[in-house]
């Protein structure tokens, strides 16, 4: 079983959380694959609440609570009523009334869930908020990685893309560097400021520097609207410098790892050739998704009991 | 027999008159009429009520040339009567009070109304700012002449920028015939759009959208040009960023007349003080990076910040409860800014006392044309403050301010007003 290091109710970032913390979850996640998990949600509920929609992450989580024996409860939130802060609160606190004890949260708003989850019993799970924190996604991602690696010491990790308005890219910076990896952000200035490095990432705007000897590449979407914000002057300007080609991804070690958090706009910032090739990792993330969630819905029912 | 008050003992310090002793005050009928040793000795002054101010300090009442009073428009957020108070409570005894009330004040009646207003509710001396254009929309200069008439006492469109420079040019060359000071909001648009807090590795550590210190200082720079192809006075509201300061102080040297102020926010805080997403931390401008703190504090001690203003904002709890990105601009200060700037720049030996005193109070003062005020000199209004600069406290609600979004709550500060004194009357008591 997994180490009793973890105590926590709420799973709201990566950012605070220690390598022991990280690594309980990574641990747990992967002994699912041998071990059928325990019905550690029997009797409990999930509530989702997404904001913004995402077909992805959400059947992940209901897959991963559903595994664990838990109800599911879907809430489709009315209009913009959810962006205000104090009703947010409220719509929590009557779910919570009628007995739901975990929250699984996707917001538009950065850092919302800070101020509300110390209000809660219930666990709350962030799915996601705004350009802040996706913690599921990067641990997903690690999971694949340390599958194939065992440890992360050494590693250099490209991220690639649209850094700035990427929750993924942040949950992944704060992990890695916390478990010994270098992390390098990659893409044009306006995507990828300089003052990311203040937070511990390299940052490189050259991508075939970025790669050189690179043991993985994360490769972020690049979302169509930011061409209309004035971001890239257009996607195939976009893809001329930045897109993962062939070429590119061979400037990566041999053995290197090509990860995508989906969904993949083929042939804007990936090729189809590398998102389907032999270095991709992108359909075991999906698969490790269900787990690293089921490992952290597990935990945070562990905390909650404790607090 | 006039009406007395005698102030025995303390420090007085008065920058106008470069003086600086113990000394007692004497007050008769609203204004100063004395201030000498061993007043309090005198025969005739005998029973005259008095205040005991030895091992303090007795400085000017506080002129904040940036407030926001929100009424008429938002009462449920502050009035006259409760700005007025909480200024009182820091040692301010004369504002200036923003243009940007609902509906804007941007008419001769409109002012008329406020000062009558003003006259029924406030503790202290407020003075109101005219807006530059109508409605503040940055397109139709507003009547300079009639607002005047009716007793503005500056010209401000703040709360927003002024972004046509041709406009601002023809502001510029009216003001500057009818010496009125125009007082811009120095913020480029197109560069902070839709921004929370400052850009920086604390805004992209959080995920937080964050405005570049430059959409603040290429306003600077046109103000700069506009102020020295025109002549005229031109102050710049709540300066945040280094190279802002950089831009001011080589123009002051360049003998531009241009003047500028800075916030106790500003130059206290910095943009890794921002815990969590707590919007009582949300201004605008945002608090900057460390080293641009740092060059306020260098602007303050030389003199190329004027004055210290509190930018005033008050909000009530709902709207600063709507989170970073969409809660509304703005923190409260008047009930803290003495002693903001008597613990980080006092206490930490950035300005003298003298010096703090200037910025607090006959700095803006001077820079409002104001005769009477920001000074102890005999005749002046008797607008003085009882300082204890070593009291330890800290704010925290309740405030005497309608709201209570400040950065500085709970917080330990040292220093602060003990007595103000407004026209002579006790405003505030400890
Ligand atoms: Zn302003």
């Amino acid at each position: 079983m997994a180490p009793t290091t973890w105590e926590r109710k709420d799973l709201l970032g990566l950012e605070g959380l220690s390598a022991a913390e990280i690594e309980t979850i990574l641990d747990l996640a992967a002994s699912f694959k041998t071990a059928p998990p325990a019905d550690d949600l029997g009797g409990r509920t999930v509530a989702f609440i997404f904001t913004e929609a995402s077909t992805r992450t959400r059947s992940s989580f209901e897959m991963a609570a559903k595994r664990l024996g838990a109800d599911v409860l879907s809430f489709s939130p009315v209009g913009s009523s959810l962006s205000k802060g104090e009703t947010l609160l409220d719509t929590f606190l009557n779910l919570q009334a009628v007995g739901v004890t975990h929250f699984v949260v996707r917001h538009e708003r950065s850092g919302v869930l800070e101020e509300l989850a110390p209000l809660l019993k219930a666990s709350v799970i962030n799915a996601g908020d705004g350009w802040h924190e996706h913690p599921t996604q990067a641990l997903l991602d690690l999971l694949t990685l340390r599958d194939r690696w065992g440890s992360f010491k050494g590693r250099k990790i490209v991220v690639l893309g649209d850094i700035r308005h990427s929750r993924v890219a942040r949950s992944n910076l704060f992990a890695l560097k916390k478990l010994g990896a270098k992390v390098v952000f990659c893409g044009p200035t306006p995507l990828c400021p300089d003052d990311f490095s203040a937070l511990g990432a390299t940052v490189e705007h050259d991508v075939e520097k970025a790669l050189k000897g690179a043991d993985a590449v994360n490769v972020l979407r690049l979302q169509i609207e930011r061409m209309d914000q004035g971001f890239v002057p257009s996607l195939a300007d976009y893809a001329l410098s930045y897109q993962l080609t062939p070429a590119r991804a061979d400037l990566m070690k041999p053995e290197a790892l090509v990860l995508h958090p989906g969904p993949i706009n083929r042939g804007v910032e990936i090729a189809s050739e590398v998102a389907d090739g032999p270095r991709s990792v992108i359909l075991e993330q999906v698969a490790n998704g269900v787990l690293a969630r089921m490992a952290v819905l597990s935990l945070c029912e562990k905390g909650r009991s404790l607090a | 027999m006039p009406e007395q008050m005698i102030v025995t003992g303390g420090l007085v310090i008065d920058p106008a008159r470069k003086l600086e002793a113990v000394r007692d005050v004497l007050i008769e009928d609203g204004r100063i009429s004395a201030v000498a040793a061993g007043l309090h000795r005198k025969p005739s002054l005998k029973g005259v009520p008095s205040i005991d101010a030895k091992g303090k300090w007795v400085i000017p009442g506080l002129v904040d040339m940036h407030v926001h009073l929100r009424e008429p428009g938002r009462e449920g957020d502050e009035t006259i009567a409760t700005g007025t108070k909480a200024a009182a409570r820091g040692g301010v005894t004369t504002v200036l009070a923003m243009a940007n009330t609902e509906p804007v004040c941007d008419t001769p009646s409109q002012l008329s109304f406020l000062r009558a207003k003003a006259r029924t509710d406030a503790a202290i001396t407020v003075l109101f700012a005219g807006a530059v254009t109508l409605g503040q929309k940055g397109e139709k200069l507003t009547e300079f002449a009639k607002l005047r008439a009716a007793g503005a006492a500056a010209l401000s469109d703040d709360g927003r920028p002024l972004m046509n420079a041709g406009l601002l040019r023809r502001a510029l060359e009216y003001a500057k015939d009818l010496g009125l000071l125009v007082i811009d909001h120095c913020e480029d648009l197109s560069l902070s759009n839709g921004a929370c807090v400052h850009e920086g590795p604390a805004a992209l550590r959080k995920g937080l959208k964050g405005t570049p210190w430059a959409a603040e200082t290429v306003q600077v720079v046109r103000d700069i040009a506009l102020a020295e192809l025109t002549g005229a006075r031109l102050h710049i509201a709540h300066v945040s960023a280094a190279a802002s300061v950089d831009a001011i102080r080589a123009a002051k040297k360049r003998g531009i007349r241009i003047t500028s102020e800075a916030a106790p926010h500003h130059f206290a805080l910095n943009d890794k003080d921002l815990p969590g997403y707590d919007a009582d931390w949300k201004m605008n401008p945002p608090l900057r990076g460390a080293d641009d703190r740092l060059a306020l504090l260098a602007g303050l001690a030389d003199g190329t910040i004027d004055a210290i203003a509190t930018d005033h904002a008050p909000h009530g709890c709902a709207a600063k409860s709507l989170g970073m990105d969409l809660a509304p601009f703005g923190v409260i200060g008047l009930e803290t800014s003495l002693a903001v700037a008597l613990t980080d720049l006092f206490h930490k030996k950035v300005l003298t006392r003298r010096k703090l005193v200037e910025r607090l109070s006959s700095g803006p003062a001077g820079l409002l044309g104001l005769k009477a005020k920001g000074t102890l000199a005999p005749g002046s209004d008797a607008d003085v403050v009882v300082v204890d600069p070593d009291a330890i406290w800290t704010p925290e609600a309740p405030f005497l301010s309608k709201s209570r979004n400040t950065p500085f709550a709970g917080r330990r500060l040292k220093g602060r007003a003990v007595t103000t004194l407004s026209g002579g009357r006790v405003v505030h008591a400890l």
